[in-house]
């Protein structure tokens, strides 16, 4: 069994497992944080962008100024922003036999894998986490496609010029591998092949391997999988929460008993609690739009952007806001906020009770009827007419490089009332804000991420007692900005093995057994023994049949009639087949029983024998060092009988040996 | 020998009061608690007291599982689990456990404060029952106990209805409820994967329809709307408030739209609205064209159908009624067909299938002289219409089904005796499996022969498979093993193994006999003379002449020894384990044939 390792990012994970004869992708995540090299695609002419001057090296070779430019002292591509994929040279990707989503963050790379490696095999995921999938893959394609770009740069991507540059664009690892966004008509194609799958479904791969999503409790439709068969069982941990927010709780109890549990999508931000974040943001968010400023809120367009809502919900009337309009921008704003309504199965109870009612179970319809909350699928249209300030926006991409959010930073950047709160942990935002700068706006950083934190994990390793962790090498040691913290690291016994980009590892398992089914006619003829007190033993001869990775086994085919009146070919066909396996002997051989019958075989004869039997009357026994000597004076036989063995030594007289021989087994058990 | 047996309380040769008990791998359980609609008395719940006489009926039922939200398969839940006293769980889907206590409310209501009824279930009885309940998501394995899991499939039917799958270690049984083969318009058709269950449990109330195209019978109900709203005639569509109700306003909705029709519709009870809702809500469970155009059209917003007043019936000119309940046995749609019998302008369209008993059934088979509480007769005059728009799958739909699930053996339930031979003939001959239709009370009991999973060691299997994949019909190859039976788990292991982890010692059994031979040359010469004879003989075996004088055949060992008595003799000690006694018997008698003379 071995795990090949293609993202080294530790929350958008891209492992393939090979388990028995089946490949497993599990999660296809997709590194956007290679687009933070890149300048924004402003939707606006934004003279700012267009004039920042071209960089050039120390020696005033310039030959780089189309490509890369130079705001505050950071360099930027100037092109069509690029995304990191997953490794695809490790492992013959058209290999992979199916693929399995944990969450819609996790499967952002799907068309670059399904559409371009040579796929044929099916992909599992929840139906939320498709359909909100898809919302998030067409904002992306929407995003970037509708502020065409000519300039592809790729002249800084080659080794030796990349060495030279600043950093970070020096440190950005496999830049050659790095690609443009899929079309929409990829994306179409790589969800098409998507099967849909419910929590606790078990899924049958080839009869070989059993595939279960488990609810994760991080996002809506987000699942953990459980990979097993018969005797071995492999846990899949991707994005999970322990918080109660909107999704259904985690389940964990279905995790117990792992022989492996392989641990992605940890909180990326350990030290920051979700609930006070969002009390930050409540506050800081009122601060602002009191004071006449506006708050801007790069933001994803699902997730937790529900449960803010739902905060404000709560919050604005008491903090006094219930005249300031919020604003939500997204090509797929109306979708997402309406298919938040439908997935009542997979959300948490008080939400899945107000279905029952019923009512949506997400209050921000209420805030959609009062028009407090107005959601656009750009700023173009109706938005340009309805805008009013001071007011509150949701917009995205959180990268700050593509989107909506683009154009407000070039319009807000400039004034101190306004505020930027980064509610997304993918993104740093420092980086995020680098080729905004300089910025007289204010910036709040209050990262929401509830997924598990290291305490959470450690809970959780104890309660479901994994034999063996595999977890990315970013968790087996404390982040580099914090070294001291040893607290914020893996810890369990044994060490989590840790993986990085690139890697393969080979799993620690051992299989020892495979499930096989008897044919009740089969099991009907078998005669248990009991050898210890509630341990029976019963030898088995069948025909082993195997199909679909399913193995029976039936009852041995009953011996043809004698092929009576046929010549045998050849003397050959005499010589008996070695290969016809004799049970093993076990027990010893009580001597005066043994001798006692000996003597009187013949007044009982065991079948009705051609030849009368007679008992030996001369029997005669000799003790030696190891056990004892039997004697048959007259038959010129000598039988040897020790605590493990028997050995009889006579003369060439078959039917005197068969008849011992069978005397002997009376004693002994068969294996 | 194991085996399965199905009881039907209800719903044996019968529709309504659905209730089913089987009893599988020792566990039993009971599919739909369903009250009869052609009853007013005892008759209209299952007999409960068949379960047990005297126990708990918890200790007894391993679990209740609820098909959908009609209340010929739940409206006996709140008297079964709180009157007659249940605490165990009851699975059914999200919707149906949304929607389920609200027709109960409903039926409570016009039982006790229409009819005033006593000693029926309460209010807070319907809560008590429902807060037993554990939804279930389709696809999904529930593990009911460790050995009892079921799984939902969708039905289609009406919004949430689901068949089950119930499975014990490798027998199971797959219960249908109601279920409808071809999408309609708002709903999609029944599916179920190649489950293989030993037996199907499946409704048949069409198990002798085969229905024309539903484009063609929209067709007919649209024309026959449209003619009597034209001319000037009222129509009233008894419907239950959910299911049918949603296609049908779908259907109106749209035709009222193209045909621009200025006509009201109406829907009867308060419930229209939530009901609308609800499919909002659920509109996963709808079809896949609903599903995909929601965000831009919620089809299930209705700009034509509005909220009935009872002050309407009385208003002059056309309209059309949508009420409740759809069999016309109370309530509203009773209350107006009472109002509007009298004109033969109007007319009424039944779009069910209607239970013996009620006004319905009687006006469907012909009846026109109603006979009322208080010796009332009522003449019906107006038009009477049937539209089959049920819902269920017809006899091509459950030949489909039985073709796509795969059982071992059939058992038809909720349908009509006489339909249900003919269907069970027409199972039997084309599926070659048996067909059951027990009545009400009579259990079916069929024999499995389950087999028997145990764990076999890798290396046994492995050592096995390496022998070649496909055991050659004429000689098959055995695999030898022994079978370790310890609490309840099972080992097939090789018969070192099995040994080993006894921790038993092997006994070694060995042969060493004496075959006399003449020959008087030199010990060693007549070993080799063995070994060039066994040579030539054995081109199979492994035979090999040692240093110290000895031949092998295999693990058999052949040394040769003088004779104590007669130098013309030498004596060969063939000496074997009972593990190669076959070869070694051979060998023996071989030798004691003699050497082939030595060319000299």
């Amino acid at each position: 069994m071995k795990l090949y390792c293609l993202s080294g990012h530790p929350t958008l994970p891209c492992n393939v497992l090979k388990f028995k004869s089946t490949t497993i992708m599990l999660d296809c995540g997709l590194d956007m944080t290679s687009t933070l090299n890149f300048l924004p695609l402003p939707l606006v002419q934004s003279p700012r962008l267009s004039n920042l001057p071209g960089w050039s090296l120390k020696d005033g070779n310039a030959f780089l100024d189309k490509e890369l430019k130079e705001c505050s002292g950071h360099v930027f591509v100037d092109s069509v922003p690029e995304f990191c994929l997953p490794e695809t040279e490790l492992i013959d990707l058209s290999t992979v036999d199916v693929i399995l989503i944990s969450n819609y963050h996790c499967m952002m790379a799907l068309p670059y894998i399904t559409e371009h490696t040579g796929f044929t095999g099916t992909v599992y995921a929840t139906e939320p986490t498709v359909q909100i999938g898809r919302l998030l893959m067409e904002e992306l394609v929407n995003f970037i496609e509708r502020v065409p770009k000519a300039q592809s740069a790729s002249l800084w991507k080659n080794k030796d010029i990349q060495r030279l540059l600043p950093s970070p664009l020096k440190d950005a690892v496999e830049v050659s591998t790095w690609r443009r966004c899929y079309t929409m008509q990829e994306v179409n194609s790589a969800l098409s092949k998507i099967q849909l799958v419910g929590y606790s479904q078990k899924i049958e791969l080839f009869g070989a391997v059993q595939v279960t999503p488990l609810s994760s409790g991080y996002a809506l439709g987000s699942s953990n999988w459980i990979i097993q068969s018969h005797y071995e069982k492999v846990s899949y941990v991707s994005g999970s929460s322990l918080l109660t927010t909107h999704p259904q709780p985690m389940d964990q109890a279905s995790l117990k008993n792992s022989d492996v549990l392989v641990l992605t999508g940890l909180t990326q931000i350990p030290t920051a609690n979700p609930d006070g974040m969002v009390g930050e943001f409540c506050s800081n968010l009122a601060l602002t739009v009191r004071n006449g400023g506006n708050v801007l809120v790069p933001c994803y367009p699902s997730g937790v952007i529900y449960d803010l809502l739902e905060c404000l919900y709560q919050y604005i009337d008491s903090a006094g806001l219930s005249n300031i309009p919020f604003y939500f921008i997204s090509p797929v704003a109306n979708s997402s906020l309406e298919f938040s309504q439908i997935f009542a199965e997979w959300l948490c109870h008080n939400k899945q009770t107000k279905v029952y009612l019923p009512e949506p179970p997400f209050p921000h319809a209420e805030l959609i009827q009062t028009n407090k909350l107005r959601h656009y699928p750009s700023i173009h249209g109706d938005f340009s007419n309805d805008f009013r300030q001071p007011c509150v926006v949701f917009t995205g991409h959180p990268s700050l490089r593509f989107g909506d959010v683009v154009h407000f930073m070039e319009l807000w950047g400039k004034s101190s009332l306004n505020t930027v709160i980064f509610t997304e942990p993918d993104f740093s935002y420092l980086e995020a804000l680098a080729p905004y700068q300089p910025l007289a706006m204010k910036c709040i950083y209050c990262p929401i991420d509830t997924r598990l934190n290291f305490i959470q994990v450690s809970k959780l390793l104890k309660e479901v007692q994994p034999l063996h962790v595999v977890c990315p090498e970013q968790y087996t040691q404390p982040p580099p900005a914090q070294s001291h913290r040893m607290d914020l690291m893996i810890d369990c016994q044994p060490p989590a093995m840790s993986y990085r980009r690139a890697e393969v590892l080979a799993l620690p398992f051992k299989r020892l057994f495979e499930k096989i089914e008897i044919m009740p006619e089969l099991a009907d003829s078998l005669v248990p023994m009991e050898i210890k007190p509630g341990i029976s033993l019963a030898t088995v001869s069948a025909v082993l049949h195997t199909k679909d990775n399913k193995h029976v086994l039936q009852p041995p085919p009953r011996p043809a009639p004698p092929t009576s009146g046929k010549k045998r070919k050849r003397a050959s066909e005499d010589i008996p087949d070695c290969k016809v396996l004799k049970p093993l002997l076990s027990g010893s051989i009580p001597v005066e029983q043994f001798v006692q019958t000996l003597e009187k075989t013949a007044h009982h004869p065991p079948f009705s024998c051609l030849l009368e039997q007679h008992g030996f009357s001369d029997v005669k026994v000799e003790d030696t060092a190891k056990g004892h000597i039997v004697l048959l004076q007259e038959a010129e036989t000598l039988i040897q009988i020790e605590e493990d063995s028997t050995h009889i030594i006579c003369d060439n007289d078959e039917m005197l040996r068969v008849r011992l021989r069978d005397l002997v087994l009376k004693f002994l058990q068969k294996f | 020998m194991p085996e399965i047996r199905v009881t039907p309380l209800g719903a044996g040769q019968d529709v309504g009061r659905s209730c089913i008990l089987v009893s599988i791998g020792g566990k039993n359980v009971m599919l739909d608690c369903g009250m009869h609609m052609g009853f007013n008395d005892d008759r209209r719940f299952p007999d409960f007291s068949y379960i047990t006489r005297n126990g708990r009926l918890t200790d007894f039922l391993d679990c209740v599982i609820i098909s959908h939200f009609h209340l010929d398969h739940c409206g006996a839940l709140p008297y079964f689990s709180e009157m007659v006293g249940y605490d165990g769980p009851i699975y059914m889907t999200h919707p149906t456990q949304a929607i389920c206590p609200i027709l109960l409310e409903d039926y409570r209501k016009i039982a006790v404060d229409k009819k005033g009824e006593a000693n029926f279930f309460t209010s807070q009885m319907i809560k008590d029952c429902m807060k037993k309940v554990v939804a279930v998501h389709l696809h999904q394995t529930v593990q009911v106990d460790d050995e009892l899991e079921i799984k939902a499939y969708y039905a289609g039917h009406v919004l949430g209805a689901a068949m089950f799958q119930i499975k014990v270690g490798s027998e199971s049984v797959v219960y249908t409820g109601d279920y409808n083969m071809t999408p309609d318009r708002h709903l999609g058709a029944a599916w179920i994967d190649k489950c293989r269950p030993n037996l199907l449990i499946t409704e048949s109330t069409y198990a002798t329809t085969i229905r024309d195209s539903k484009r063609c019978r929209e067709r007919d109900f649209l024309k026959k709307v449209h003619e009597t709203v034209e001319r000037g005639g009222k129509v009233l569509i008894p419907v239950f408030a959910l299911g049918r109700a949603q296609e049908l306003c779908i259907l109106l909705e749209t035709f009222w739209e193209r045909v621009n029709l200025k006509a009201p519709i109406y829907f009867s009870t308060g419930l229209t609205e939530k009901a609308n809702h609800y499919y909002k809500l659920f509109i996963t469970w709808t079809n896949q064209k609903i599903r995909k155009t929601f965000v831009q059209r919620n089809m299930f917003e209705f700009k034509h159908i509005k909220a009935f007043d009872r002050a309407f019936a009385d208003n002059p000119g056309p309209m059309v009624v949508f009420a409740t309940p759809g069999m016309l046995h109370a309530g509203q749609s009773l209350q107006i067909f009472r109002k509007w019998a009298g004109n033969e302008k109007n007319m009424v369209i039944m779009p069910g299938y209607c239970v013996q008993g009620t006004v319905g059934h009687k006006i469907l088979s012909g009846q026109r002289k109603l006979e009322m509480e208080g010796r009332q007769v009522l003449e019906v005059k107006m038009q009477v219409e049937y539209m089959s728009f049920s819902a269920h799958a017809d006899a091509k739909g459950i030949m489909q089904l039985v073709g796509q699930a795969e059982p071992e053996s059939v058992l038809l339930v909720h349908g009509e005796a006489k339909k249900m031979e003919f269907l069970k003939q027409k199972i039997e001959q084309e599926f070659r499996v048996n067909c059951y239709m027990p009545a009400n009370g009579e259990t079916v009991t069929l024999p499995t022969s389950p087999s028997i999973p145990v764990g076999i060691s890798l290396g046994l299997l492995k050592r096995e498979m390496a022998q070649g994949l496909l055991p050659s019909a004429k000689k098959p190859r055995l695999l030898h093993g022994t079978l370790i039976m310890k609490d309840s788990s099972f080992q097939l292991v090789s018969s070192e193994q099995a040994l080993k982890e006894l921790g038993l010692a092997e006994h070694q059994l060995r042969f060493t006999c004496r075959v006399h031979l003449h020959d008087s040359r030199k010990e060693q010469e007549t070993a080799a003379r063995v070994y060039s004879h066994l040579k030539s003989i054995l081109k199979d075996h492994c035979v090999q002449h040692l240093p110290d004088g000895s031949v092998t055949v295999e693990s058999i060992l052949i040394q040769a020894a003088a004779h104590s008595e007669d130098p013309g003799t030498k004596v060969l000690l063939v000496s074997w384990t009972y593990q190669d006694e076959e070869l070694g018997s051979y060998l023996t008698s071989l030798l004691k044939k003699g050497l082939p003379q030595a060319p000299s």
